[in-house]
């Protein structure tokens, strides 16, 4: 399976975020998105993942007939959970409507060392609590393409590291992740993207107080 | 489709999900109004249908706003969004459980309600059926509304502005239906099935419209 992607380009606004943007990935890579803030590195990932259409280029996932949309993991900033409904009934919701089931709910939360919280309500949980849980999403559903945006904010050491090995354990098993980052992640074989080297040829001129 | 179904609901009933909002704010309406018309009670029963349909329209706004912009807030729009399944279907369910946890309320207490405005039983009955059947419409247009204001902070009064105008044929063949049903030379089932043809018509526009609108704003 391969996800290429040929001069892109997004727009906001009226502003150009970047421009010309093009690399390839094959099963088993991972895409280390890096940049200066504001530099597109999120931006970028909601183009992949079709949350964003006013862009221009192409992006093709080979290898099946989905839109790469239906076939991708999108972590974005927050953390997309219910703080009053439990932990285990915000994951089993998300595995049930996205489809193609892959761990257990337990077996995640034991991935992401939060065995035993299934019970309390989202909202009780500590801010890097509620990221490992938001990772631990990405778990309960297959897809072959992960996006991950700061995946590791609000992580401790321990945990970054313990996101680091979830995500080698994707790419051994011939999944693709492109991760918008500042952090190494510890994945010696990952491609570097790095995001100011694209910025758009014509910035807006600034405003000027006279 | 169903795990989102009962997902809408059980936040619906969570505290903050406003289940109890909507028939509060019914029942302000239509307490207050006997003390307003004064110790007339053919006047009130002959103005009840009109305060009951008045009421439950404005009470079906409330929560409307937050049917989307919740969702957007803390980023599951756009993973709702970006799986295997149509927008319009997104919309409907989610507008359907929004109905049955905000709008069944709703008709549940005009049995009390008609009580307090002197209605007949078979005003009452013929109430709680024209709600049953009308204010689902409320509810699909509605969505179309919370879906334009979804990135707007507030925009609940917006969305009612909106929507309000679309609203005013329901609200005139619901009342004309009840009027048809306690007054004798007027008909009821033409104004029923009008309001019936208004529901089935807008759960099928208001679903791909919002869905499409939706869509759109990812951005």
């Amino acid at each position: 399976m391969n996800l290429t992607a040929e001069n892109l380009s997004a727009i906001r606004g009226e502003q150009t975020i970047f421009s010309n943007v093009s690399f390839s990935l094959k099963s088993g890579d991972l895409l280390l998105v890096t940049g200066t803030n504001g530099s597109g590195k999120s931006t970028l990932l909601r183009v992949i993942a079709g949350l964003l259409h006013t862009f221009s280029g192409k992006i093709e996932l080979s290898g099946d007939d989905q839109p790469i949309q239906h076939q991708c993991h999108y972590l974005g900033h927050q953390n997309v959970l219910k703080p009053t409904m439990s932990v285990e009934e915000n994951l089993d919701f998300w595995r049930k409507y996205c489809g193609s089931p892959d761990d257990e709910i337990e077996i995640a939360l034991e991935k992401v060392g939060l065995a035993g919280v299934q019970d309390i309500p989202a909202g009780y949980l500590s801010a890097g609590q509620k990221r490992r849980i938001a990772i631990a999403r990405l778990l309960v559903t297959k897809r072959t393409l992960w996006l991950v945006d700061e995946p590791t904010a609000a992580l401790d050491a321990k945990s970054e590291k313990m996101f680091a090995d979830i995500l080698q354990t994707h790419l051994e098993k011939g999944g693709i992740a492109i991760a918008a980052t500042h952090q190494p992640l510890g994945i010696k074989t990952a491609q570097k993207l790095d995001m100011d080297a694209h910025q758009a040829d014509f910035p807006l001129e600034k405003g000027e107080f006279l | 489709m169903m795990a989102l179904f009962l997902r809408e609901l059980k936040l619906s009933a969570s505290v903050g999900g406003g289940i109890l909002t909507g028939v509060l704010f019914f029942l302000a309406i239509v307490a207050v109004m006997p003390f307003a018309i004064g110790p007339d009670l053919k006047l009130l029963a002959r103005i009840g249908p009109a305060v009951l349909w008045t009421g439950a329209l404005l009470a079906s706004l409330l929560g409307l706003d937050r049917l989307f912009q919740q969702e957007r807030e803390d980023g599951s729009l756009d993973i709702l969004l970006m799986q295997d399944i149509p927008p319009a279907l997104l919309v409907f369910i989610k507008a359907l459980a929004h109905w049955i946890a905000n709008g069944l309320p709703l008709v549940l207490a005009v049995p009390v309600f008609g009580l307090i405005l002197n209605m007949s039983p078979i005003g009452i009955g013929a109430s709680m059926l024209t709600l049953a059947v009308g204010t689902p419409a409320i509810t699909f247009i509605g969505a179309v509304g919370a879906a334009v204001t979804v990135s707007l902070p507030r925009g609940g009064l917006l969305l009612s502005i909106l929507i309000l105008p679309l609203t005013v044929p329901i609200l005139i063949f619901g009342v004309t239906a009840i009027y048809g049903a306690v007054e004798d030379p007027a008909p009821f089932l033409p104004p029923f099935l009008i309001l019936c043809a208004l529901t089935l018509f807008f759960s099928v526009l208001g679903s791909l419209a919002a869905g499409w609108v939706l869509k759109q704003s990812t951005d």
